[in-house]
């Protein structure tokens, strides 16, 4: 199973999100992050969809996607030629000095920084490529993780 | 000039050339119908017995014209009871506009009396839908619908208009009828890699589906037949494209297709596919479906192309523009020694069932009621053994003659679409070809055709079960027969007599003949109970997943 990027330009209107998610529903293909926002124009939003599958799987998304109406654009972004990028919040479980320390460092190491401090738990927030967060993560998770929340992925063209 | 949301509504439909539409009142669209009660000498509006009827009429009415049909249904339950009429649509490409009542904008999403988010339940099973929330975007959204209705693949389009759209007033602006003129291009490079498989190839064979009765391009399609020497198959949605009894037709191709089409493509080293889409009824087994064959595909449709079957070149056109272009560049061909092998599979293994006249085989139904019905009749059918009997031997020629629920496999379809058919074709005998299970479905119908004196036929083959899951059953399951015995006792000459149409029972061919007789000259609906052998099987057949070696023919 490969991952593939889709950069989507969609019309801005009620019920685009459901289509497309139906349609990603209907006929079984998986995704691993969906990202909407708005663009400088307020008449099209932007999706950023990961898919997993292999190379005809990729095929028939794209196809299937174009057909919906309001879909105008699909682009299929190689992770070199495109910026991507996601963001996670990892609440942790700090309560000994010990604990803290040692999450500090693994924070400095990733690039990801504490923005909230309590007396028991930590805030630790990174941006990265989606394969530096997974093992990010997976690092991190050998302390208790409390709650985590990830954005999904977003991506342009360079 | 100033208009409310449901003068609008008939005003862009006039516009759009609809004269008839299919439909059944309600609170929600109560501003509709007084529109439609003003303008009942604009839009004639048929009343069905329950709004899947009238979804299925409106279909029918698209398949026997080629041009868009029209349902109309209140909100909530109306909206629903559509949703079946509309995903028959979908799956066959039938274009369709169904335009659903709501409830007022400022109730809608409390759960209010009547209401559902009917545009989230039909999005899987619509090209597109609208909800018009300002009776300015009604006219435009109408004509969008008819648009994409038409355009591409066809398909249904539902508008959803909220009761208090249906009131208010904007100016209305008349436009021109929506006209769909598409351009798909196709390079000289195409052309001539495809001119130049053909040229290479010593088996050829061609399977050809719906797309070229959309197109209808049977005519381009026999001749590049005849010139290249090409044998071809079609589907159950292309029958009457080309006439079965051409030297070059293959016949059906499928499940219930002949043997020697399945034959003929599993030996196949090119296998041209127009207008189809390698349905799991026809590559039962889609790793081994023409498995020495290289593949070109033509669709419209972009997304069909790799989706079922990966192909080795593909086209995105439709089939006329595609078979138009194509000839030219096509060398002459004799392929005498391919269809001197094909001549023996036909010969050697295609199944003929035998004929009795003391009794009622399926095949001499078929046969005899088509025959009677001569060569322009519609033939609008229910699904299931029976379905397949008048595939088989219905002998349709020509286009939108044979309507039938192929992708969906709806029960219940064939009433509503003989009647959508029957007021498209006033002229035209229809005959709707059933079967006592799906009957029962959507039997309310008889009445509607009564109260418009529609002289539909109806050809019930009655085996007392439910035929084609019983063969399934009886092939596959050891004959345990679960639930498809209903035991049921409908007299079904009181019960046509009942709704105020004429009945007859008929036990063998004579009897058959003298009722059709009667039929024929009646100008109401009439329904003809046969009976039929419980034990009779559509043959041949290739079990799902099975290829050539599996055929079940005895």
């Amino acid at each position: 199973m490969q991952k593939y990027i889709l950069s989507v330009t969609v019309q801005n209107n009620a019920g685009v999100l459901a289509r497309v998610s139906s349609l990603f529903g209907r006929r079984g293909y998986n995704i691993d992050s969906l990202t909407v926002s708005a663009t400088t124009d307020p008449k099209i939003s932007r999706m950023s969809i990961i898919v997993q599958g292999d190379e005809p799987i990729l095929e028939q998304v794209i196809k299937q996607m174009l057909k919906l109406e309001e879909v105008m654009r699909v682009d299929h972004l190689e992770e070199e030629d495109s910026c991507c990028s996601e963001l996670v919040f990892v609440k942790l479980r700090a309560e000994t000095g010990a604990t803290r320390d040692s999450i500090r460092q693994l924070c400095t190491l990733y690039d990801a920084h504490i923005i909230e401090s309590t007396d028991d738990a930590l805030i630790a927030e990174l941006s990265d490529v989606p394969s530096r967060i997974d093992a990010f993560l997976d690092v991190i998770s050998n302390f208790e993780v409390i709650e985590m929340s990830r954005s999904g992925v977003t991506a342009i063209r360079k | 000039m100033v208009k409310n949301g449901s003068e609008i509504l008939v005003e862009v439909l006039v516009e759009q050339g609809v004269d008839t539409i299919f439909g059944y009142p309600g609170g929600a669209v109560l501003n509709i119908y007084d529109a439609l009660y003003k303008n009942s000498d604009r839009i004639h509006h048929i009343l069905t017995c329950h709004e899947q009827g009238a979804a299925h009429a409106a279909d029918g009415f698209a398949r026997a014209t080629g041009k868009v049909g029209v349902c109309l249904a209140t909100s909530g339950p109306g909206a629903t009871n559509l949703v079946t009429g509309i995903a028959t649509a979908y799956m066959d490409s039938i274009p369709m506009v169904a335009i659903t009542g709501n409830v007022g904008t400022s109730l809608i999403g409390r759960d209010s009396f009547q209401e559902v988010y009917i545009a989230g339940i039909t999005m899987p099973i619509t090209k597109h839908n609208f909800v018009v929330r300002h009776v300015e975007e009604l006219a435009d959204t109408l004509r969008s619908a008819f648009r994409i209705a038409m355009s591409g693949r066809p398909g249904p389009v539902l508008v959803d208009i909220p009761k208090d759209v249906t009131s208010a007033e904007c100016e209305f602006i008349p436009a021109e009828p929506v006209e769909v003129h598409e351009n798909y291009d196709i390079t000289k490079e195409q052309l001539e890699t495809i001119a130049d498989m053909i040229a290479q190839a010593e088996r050829p064979v061609i399977y050809y589906g719906g797309g070229v009765e959309t197109a209808d391009a049977g005519d381009a399609l026999l001749e590049l037949m005849r010139k290249a020497d090409i044998p071809s198959a079609h589907t159950m949605m292309a029958i009457g494209c080309i006439p079965d009894s051409d030297p070059l037709s293959l016949g059906m191709i499928g499940m219930h297709g002949t043997v020697s089409a399945a034959w003929a493509v599993e030996r196949s080293d090119l296998l041209i596919c127009i207008g189809a889409r390698f349905s799991d009824r026809v590559a039962t087994n889609p790793r081994r479906f023409a498995p020495k064959a290289r593949i070109i595909h033509i669709d419209i449709d972009d997304a069909e192309i790799n989706k079922n079957i990966g192909v080795d070149y593909a086209v995105v056109s439709d089939a006329e523009n595609f078979l138009q272009k194509l000839l030219p560049y096509v060398q002459p061909a004799d392929h005498g020694q391919w269809r001197a092998q094909i001549e023996e599979w036909r010969r050697t293994l295609d199944y003929i069932p035998k004929d009795d006249d003391s009794v009622l085989k399926p095949h001499q139904v078929i046969k005899t009621v088509a025959e009677m019905a001569g060569e322009n009749a519609i033939i609008a059918t229910d699904v299931g053994q029976h379905q397949m009997w008048a595939a088989q031997y219905c002998g349709c020629n020509k286009i939108h003659q044979f309507i039938t629920s192929g992708g969906l496999g709806t029960m219940g379809f064939g009433y509503g679409a003989a009647m959508g058919a029957q007021f498209a074709h006033p002229e035209k005998t229809v005959l709707h070809i059933t079967s006592d299970g799906s009957f029962h479905m959507n039997m309310n119908e008889l009445a509607t055709a009564v109260s418009y004196n529609l002289p539909i036929i109806t050809i019930l083959m009655n085996n007392q079960v439910l035929g084609m899951v019983y063969q399934w059953q009886t092939l596959f399951y050891e004959r345990r027969y679960s639930q498809t015995q209903p035991e049921r006792k409908t007299d079904y000459v009181k019960l046509a007599e009942a709704f105020g149409g004429r009945g007859f029972r008929v036990t063998n061919l004579a009897e058959l003949r003298a009722a059709m007789k009667d039929a024929l000259q009646r100008t109401g609906p009439v329904v003809i109970d046969c009976r039929i052998d419980r034990a009779e099987r559509v043959l041949p057949m290739i079990p799902a997943g099975g290829t050539v070696d599996d055929i079940v023919a005895d």
